[in-house]
């Protein structure tokens, strides 16, 4: 399979920018702006657990560190917020490197490097609820600024685009990857880092690379998150809510793929909007729900939802060659 | 669960957000009246009902429904036509991006004002983009400081805030202990490490040693704990004669439990917010280790014969009267209230009419309300101890149900 | 300031004295039995399945639901309900593997993840619908005995919870050992290929590892109850250090997990001791991080 190329990639998201134009809901709005944001993460996670195979459970460490750089550069140190914004997204990836360089050096994969990132985004957490520097437990709230040049908005919109510029961007560069000689190098490692090594490959320094750009592209994430909701604490930050959401939709939209986590994002988000209406008010319901149709969805899309349309695409030839045949015979 | 499906399960509509409900005209039956009823108006009544707190959402979602069960029962708003109130319930989840999204289903639907939140970080949120659409939010709980501090004109706090209780457990303390002939002089702080703790652990910090106390040390502790034997073995150590908790109800359970499992028992147990510490379940399942136990927190005006009853409706459900019913009770009261004076379900007349409330029908000890920059000036906990079984009012005096017992019997 | 810096230091002198380390160590010591416990199910799960549960917390919460309801609807006494738990949550865990992850899953390591994900959701909000939110605790009457060895205060309880995780442990070695089902887990650990050509039925073998191990948290459950509470979040407050159990023991070990359960307890109760209880939990996952780092295979795991 190809893949799918940059020029789609634009189509898309222009079409997806044209929709705060169709819709005056803010309840469609905001579930995009969650969706996309989730997404944005999502794709992060997926450079290096998608395309690298190093499955991490403890993306958290990025996101939080995104968000906490951009919040306590623009309230202890006046920053500018969107300067902010961008010192955030080095700040994760400056994590990404120091945790990829210690993880990678000690030849750690498989589980072992999944519960080491878990622990790390831990460590992060627990520093973050008492050091004063992030305002320990009681977290940092951005002062409310409805103005462009502190990064917040009157209008729903303006975020709905940033967002979307960002998964553009995060969608652009991970083609690109996909399409480079690191990309290609990416997937030997994942295949089998000894083959790859064998062939000249380094892998712990692929690996490195693309821990750093995940981090890169998951702190973006967390900075906007802390734009859009103005207060952060250490458990939303750092908590294991948002490693979760990290794996979770790569997996269920097709890990390794460009558009899995978009893809991923948005059905389970859907998903998650859908067991709330059918099940109305009782708690819990709506999640046990949720749940079971997560397991269903794993059941019957075990290579996630672009491997489900792959599958579709492929029956659906089959289809039309055999139809194609009988017309001759 | 009859509750909770009684009230509302009209929320797929309201969720699309495609259909206005229509206004539910049609003559009362009664010959004497002759206008036609008022079309009810919506209150979104938001908690965190599943997640990590979804036993105070529940809660908090208990009392808010029961008093618009009440208001609808006894006639609905008269100002409008007998209108009755629909309740939008919406579920947080127990985190800030949950409460955001109930918020916008919630102004799309058309609520007219918005009663909740239960969490500080969830009011923030949730309050903040209710403000976009100038919709007027009654915070239930929420004690951070800041959540009336950001110059928003929409929000409300019916409730005090952690500066208030801190000064106001503060001034109490002083008070018992002078009362008793000052007994006590050491302290150790006991807290959970999220926001409310570390808020009020800081206050304290700063304004017991200008009262007179020594704080020994401080301990903050993450929610969930697991175990509580080392910190009840370094306050054995320190031996201080007061210990101060300011926990969630699991954790002030388990450390409550572990003093008393390692005979460690100081002057007094002064919790401030303390979790269980003016808990009837606790009180009803742990009298041993509860006896004593004083807390300023929350409470309802034991005179008034209105909480008594909801106490009785609540306990008859098989709940626990807990701070988070009579809270919401009030605030639904209070936004009820408003309505009737403002004449009418406008956001803006609503805002209007609660910044010059004088609202004193409700069951909270806090006399008349007043909001000065959304903060209900009147508010302020009051101090219970459990003394036989039962917990009781010690002060304000003007409340007390009985005579403090400070320090506590060897 | 130079004061409180003297306080502190003079406070940190006091707390070495032995009145409250040696307290520490044995609350430490104690409190790991019941990590240990909970960490042998997921040690024996990831051991022989290679497989991450993530649905072990909900359903830790859910076997203490069943003790709590043991005790209360039966009268059972916990200790007492533990016989019956066991294998109650044995054929509970058996079915999970057997006809829900193990199909679901496809045989794709990232596809069980997400089931036990999923898992995890569903037991944690079922409980959540049918027995809401509160908390729920047993009063029995030895919960509050101490047994005093003079240095300091034993919870009955505890030290109860501490004998049964070492016969349990104990119990679990000798099946490993001496069984043939034991034999055939540790063959289908190993090689999972070979074991299915010697003719060793490997599904089964899966499903029977996952109820034991969720066998053993039924008796951790029962253990805990005394002293703890119930209520559908609450096992997950023991998972994140179960893992790390799991790791620092050697994935697969039983005696690992044993020994690295007391060894986490021990760190966690000093480092609360010295850092406070907020900062104090940093202390084991720091411990991890350097285990890993520089043993990856864990304290008594193969190396990998």
């Amino acid at each position: 399979m190809k893949g799918i190329t940059v020029p789609w990639i634009l189509t898309i998201v222009a079409a997806l920018a044209t929709l705060p134009l169709l819709t005056a809901s803010n309840v469609v709005l905001n579930f995009l702006i969650v969706t996309l944001l989730i997404a944005l993460v999502a794709q992060g996670w997926n450079v290096l657990g998608g395309y690298g195979g190093q499955y991490s459970f403890g993306h958290a460490a990025f996101f939080g560190t995104g968000a906490y750089v951009t919040a306590i550069m623009q309230m202890r140190y006046g920053v500018n917020a969107w300067a902010a914004f961008a010192v955030g997204i080095g700040g994760g990836a400056l994590v990404g490197a120091i945790i990829g360089a210690l993880t990678f050096r000690s030849g750690l994969r498989g589980s072992y490097f999944a519960l080491v990132t878990l622990a790390f985004a831990e460590v992060l957490r627990i520093l973050a609820s008492v050091a004063p520097l992030t305002g320990a437990g009681v977290g940092i709230l951005i002062a409310l600024d409805l103005r462009p040049q502190a990064f917040q908005f009157q209008s729903r919109a303006p975020f709905y685009w940033i967002i979307l510029a960002l998964v553009g961007v995060s969608l652009v560069v991970v083609r690109m990857i996909e399409q480079s000689r690191f990309g290609a190098w990416l997937v030997a490692v994942r295949e089998n880092e000894d083959a790859a090594k064998a062939l000249g490959v380094n892998p712990t320094r692929v690996k490195f690379a693309a821990m750093t750009v995940s981090a890169a592209i998951t702190a973006a994430g967390g900075a906007f998150y802390a734009q859009y909701y103005l207060f952060i604490d250490s458990g939303i930050a750092y908590g294991s809510w948002i490693s979760v959401e990290a794996l979770l939709a790569p997996i269920v939209g097709g890990v390794g793929t460009v558009l899995g986590p978009l893809l991923g994002a948005l059905v389970v988000k859907a998903l998650g909007e859908l067991t709330k209406l059918v099940t109305g008010d009782t708690p819990g319901l709506d999640l046990v729900v949720y749940g079971g149709v997560l397991i269903l969805i794993v059941a019957f899309a075990p290579n996630g939802i672009t491997g489900l349309l792959t599958n579709l695409r492929g029956h659906f030839m089959r289809l039309r060659a055999r139809a194609l045949g009988r017309s001759d015979g | 669960m009859t509750q909770f499906s009684r009230v509302s399960r009209r929320r797929f509509l309201q969720s699309t957000a495609l259909i206005a409900t229509a206004a539910t005209t049609g003559l009362v039956n009664a010959p004497a009246v002759l206008r036609a009823q008022g079309a009810p108006v919506k209150l979104g009544v938001l908690h965190p009902v599943s997640g990590a707190l979804s036993y105070s959402g529940q809660q908090g979602r208990l009392g808010a429904t029961i008093a618009i069960e009440e208001i609808n029962a006894a006639g609905g708003i008269k100002a409008l036509g007998g209108a009755k109130i629909d309740a939008v319930l919406g579920d947080a989840q127990s985190t800030p991006e949950g409460g955001n999204a109930e918020v916008e289903k919630m102004n799309s639907a058309g609520v007219a004002a918005i009663v909740g939140g239960y969490a500080s970080s969830i009011c923030l949120a949730a309050s903040q983009t209710a403000a976009r659409y100038d919709l007027p939010y009654v915070v239930d709980v929420g004690v951070a400081d800041n959540i009336v501090t950001r110059g928003l004109k929409n929000t409300f706090r019916f409730g005090p805030g952690f500066g208030v209780i801190a000064k106001t457990a503060l001034d109490n303390l002083v008070a018992l202990n002078d009362q008793a002939g000052k007994p006590a002089k050491t302290v150790m702080i006991v807290h959970e490490d999220s926001l409310f703790g570390s808020g009020l652990a800081k206050l304290l910090n700063a304004q017991l040693p200008e009262r007179g106390f020594n704080v020994l040390e401080t301990m903050p502790h993450p929610t969930p704990t697991r175990d509580f034997n080392n910190v009840v073995l370094k306050i054995k150590a320190a031996n201080p004669d007061i210990v101060i908790p300011a926990d969630y109800y699991n954790e002030y359970v388990l450390l409550a439990r572990t003093m008393q499992q390692q005979r460690v028992r100081p002057k007094a147990i002064y919790s401030v917010l303390g979790g269980a510490a003016s808990s009837y379940k606790f009180v009803k399942e742990f009298p041993e280790a509860a006896q004593y136990i004083m807390d300023c927190n929350h409470w309802f005006d034991p005179r008034n014969p209105k909480a008594l009853a909801l106490r009785k409706k609540v306990e008859a459900q098989g709940q626990f009267y807990t701070y988070e019913v009579y809270m919401n009770y009030s605030g639904v009261l209070l936004v009820a209230d408003a309505l009737q004076r403002a004449g009418s379900a406008e956001r803006a007349k609503i805002t209007a009419a609660l910044e010059s409330s004088t609202f004193s029908g409700h069951v909270m000890p806090y006399g008349p309300t007043k909001f000065v920059n959304g903060q209900n000036t009147g508010a302020a906990p009051a101090n219970t101890q459990v003394l036989g079984n039962d917990i009781q009012v010690i002060l304000p005096s003007t409340f007390a149900t009985a005579k403090p017992v400070f320090p506590m019997p060897a | 300031m130079r004061a409180s810096f003297y306080a502190a230091l003079a406070f940190c002198g006091r707390m070495l004295s032995p009145i409250i380390l040696v307290p520490a160590v044995l609350n430490g010591l104690l409190t790991g039995a019941v990590y240990a416990l909970v960490a042998l199910g997921l040690t024996l799960i990831y051991g022989v399945l290679h497989i991450i549960n993530f649905a072990h917390g909900a359903l830790f919460s859910a076997a203490l639901f069943a003790a709590f309801f043991a005790y209360r609807l039966l009268g059972l006494d916990p200790y007492i309900a533990a016989i019956l738990l066991t294998p109650v949550f044995f054929l509970l865990g058996y079915g999970l593997q057997r006809f829900v992850i193990g199909p679901a899953a496809h045989g794709e390591d990232r596809n069980i993840l997400l089931v036990t994900l999923g898992l995890a959701v569903v037991i944690e909000n079922t409980l959540l619908y049918a027995f809401r939110a509160d908390t729920r605790t047993v009063n029995l009457d030895y919960a509050f005995n101490v047994i005093d060895i003079g240095v300091a205060f034993l919870s009955v309880p505890r030290v109860i919870a501490f004998g049964v995780a070492l016969v349990v442990a104990l119990v679990l070695w000798l099946i490993l050992t001496l069984t043939d089902t034991g034999k055939a887990m540790r063959a289908v650990a190993k090689e999972k290929l070979g074991a299915e050509l010697v003719g060793i039925d490997v599904v089964h073998i899966y499903a029977v590892t996952f109820g034991l191990g969720t066998a053993c948290l039924a008796i951790a459950a029962c253990l805990l109850l005394p002293t703890y509470y119930v209520n559908p979040h609450v096992g997950n407050a023991f998972v994140l250090v179960a893992f790390t159990i799991v790791v620092l023991g050697g994935m697969g070990s039983v005696t690992g997990s044993l020994l690295g359960g007391m060894f986490v307890g021990v760190v966690e109760s000093l480092s609360g001791l010295y850092l406070g209880e907020s900062l104090g939990q940093i202390g084991i996952f720091v411990m991890f991080i350097l285990v890993l780092l520089f043993r990856p295979s864990g304290l008594f795991g193969e190396r990998a």
